[in-house]
């Protein structure tokens, strides 16, 4: 978070911009490993050609945590629910937002989105209960 | 393989000491290690020294020579940073460079100063052990992880927030009597249960304490200790480490450590021992279900049923393998840096009878210490055998 505020991360601010037109991708090697940007090499298996794929529209959640003791970054933020979604291909960790805290379960189905941090204004990975 | 024996042992006490420089809390425990071996420390070949936040808590980097200097020793030094399990890796090579017969003689240990940030500041730092675009990002502290891994324990093999807290009040049992431990004061099930939620479900009698704090160890080779005719009954017979994706989502399975699990495997195998030899552990609890993970990745425990292992008694101290004997991260205190050696530094005691726990393990030969990195993407273990006086 000590980035000067005009330097991007590429690869992933890139990411982001895409999630915020709906175009949320991973990237695929030719097994068939999925994985998260910014990335030269398949964690999985060291293959180098990575082709980004899109997206799967929803997630499943497989975990999840209500925090009420934040780093100073997300103070005005908490209580926030942290989140794990598997997408098939890959898993994400975002928050859960669009819903009562106290009704999150495993299994609900989200759709990925971008928030802004209510304490900094910075873009969070985040997920919405999808459409029924 | 030659075993590397613990020739002396020193703890600083671990609590809130935010004044306290951190070279100043290793200078301590190292003059307590020093006076424990008898060996002299002329004699020291290297210095490995863990340490993770530094530069956050100190603006100090570069802080290997700084320490050997702390210390009083004339001999190259080199940090080791792998978040908690910063001192673990620092001791395992310190291990492998004197069986490898490249020196005699290594201190190793680590230092934390943490207190001096505050609890929003030190709950930074620790976050920062984390994937910092697609963790920390997203909100994720390290409470906030171990939370994630709870929940999904929950999920797949059952348990409850009352399993994890008999872990809780076994370890502050533990260090009733352990006068280097933050937390000398017995808590129970109602505590931990009506404490302020961290993350859910952990809450604040769910996690170690924001801790300063020192730990030092001197390791020779056996045949520097016979030489010097040492008092060192202990020897470190196995080590391993292991190490996984950084971010929690890449992990095949979100309720499990298989770095822990493969470090154990090595350690084990590199000792000859079995998961039945062991007569007791100290892991690395940093939130009581790192308790539960940390012994089934040790096969101490069958995969789903380590939530039941304190409350069952299996692991108390009176137990059948007694787990966290020192009060464990959770009430002894988690000076992050100096965690892994501190453990060693347990064990060493409880197998040579010099532990004011030793009395519940008159019979122990054979002791284990897990350190876990972040959400245990590093992990190393070691096992440690009294080898008698
Ligand atoms: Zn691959």
């Amino acid at each position: 978070m000590s980035d000067d505020e005009e330097v991007q991360d590429a690869g992933f601010d890139d990411w982001l911009d895409a999630a915020e037109d709906g175009e949320a991708y991973y990237l695929e090697c030719p097994e068939g490993h999925g994985s998260l940007p910014p990335r030269r090499v398949c964690p999985d298996c060291g293959a180098t050609d990575l082709d980004e794929r899109e997206l799967p529209d929803t997630g499943e959640i497989e975990t999840f945590t209500v925090t009420h003791v934040p780093t100073p970054a997300f103070e005005d933020d908490a209580p926030y629910a942290t989140a794990i979604a598997n997408f098939g291909p890959v898993r994400v960790t975002g928050q859960v937002v669009g819903i009562d805290l106290e009704t999150i379960e495993n299994g609900l189905e989200v759709t990925i989105d971008v928030a802004v941090s209510e304490t900094t204004d910075e873009r969070v990975v985040a997920f919405e209960p999808a459409e029924q | 393989m030659s075993n590397v024996r613990v020739a002396g042992t020193g703890l600083t006490p671990f609590g809130n000491t935010p004044e306290r420089t951190s070279r100043d809390l290793f200078a301590e425990a190292t003059v307590a290690a020093f006076e424990d071996s008898g060996v002299p420390r002329e004699d020291v070949e290297a210095l490995f020294y863990g340490n993770f936040m530094g530069e956050l808590s100190e603006h100090q980097g570069h802080q290997g020579p700084l320490m050997a200097e702390a210390a009083g020793v004339q001999a190259p030094a080199t940090r080791y940073e792998a978040a908690c399990a910063s001192s673990g890796t620092a001791v395992r090579d310190a291990v492998v460079r004197i069986r490898n017969g490249e020196a005699d003689v290594v201190l190793v240990g680590g230092a934390e100063r943490m207190t001096n940030l505050g609890t929003a500041g030190a709950t930074e730092a620790l976050a920062i052990a984390a994937d910092d675009l697609w963790e920390v990002r997203a909100g994720m502290t390290f409470p906030g992880a171990y939370a994630l891994m709870a929940q999904a324990y929950f999920e797949e093999f059952g348990g409850e927030h009352e399993d994890l807290a008999h872990i809780a009040v076994k370890n502050h049992e533990n260090a009733l009597n352990n006068e280097k431990a933050q937390y000398q004061s017995a808590i129970d099930v109602e505590d931990v249960l009506e404490a302020p939620q961290v993350s859910s479900p952990l809450g604040l009698y769910d996690s170690c304490p924001i801790s300063d704090g020192a730990a030092a160890l001197v390791l020779t080779s056996e045949e520097y200790a016979e030489d010097h005719d040492l008092d060192a009954p202990v020897a470190i017979t196995g080590t391993g480490q292991g190490g996984d994706r950084l971010a929690l989502h890449d992990r095949d399975h979100l309720a499990r450590s298989p770095a822990a699990r493969e470090a154990g495997e090595e350690a084990y195998a590199d000792a000859g021992v079995s998961a039945a030899d062991v007569d007791l552990a100290e892991v690395h609890d940093c939130f009581t279900i790192a308790e539960v993970l940390a012994l089934e990745a040790l096969d101490i425990e069958q995969v789903g049923e380590g939530i039941s292992a304190a409350r069952e008694g299996r692991t108390t101290a009176d137990g059948e393998t007694p787990i966290n004997l020192s009060g464990g991260l959770k009430a002894k205190g988690h000076p992050v840096g100096a965690t892994g050696a501190s453990q060693i530094a347990e064990v060493t005691k409880l197998l040579a009878g010099d532990h004011p726990n030793s009395e519940h393990v008159p019979d122990a030969t054979t002791g284990v210490a897990h350190n876990a990195g972040g959400t245990v993407a590093s992990a190393t273990v070691h096992v440690l055998e009294e080898v008698g006086r």
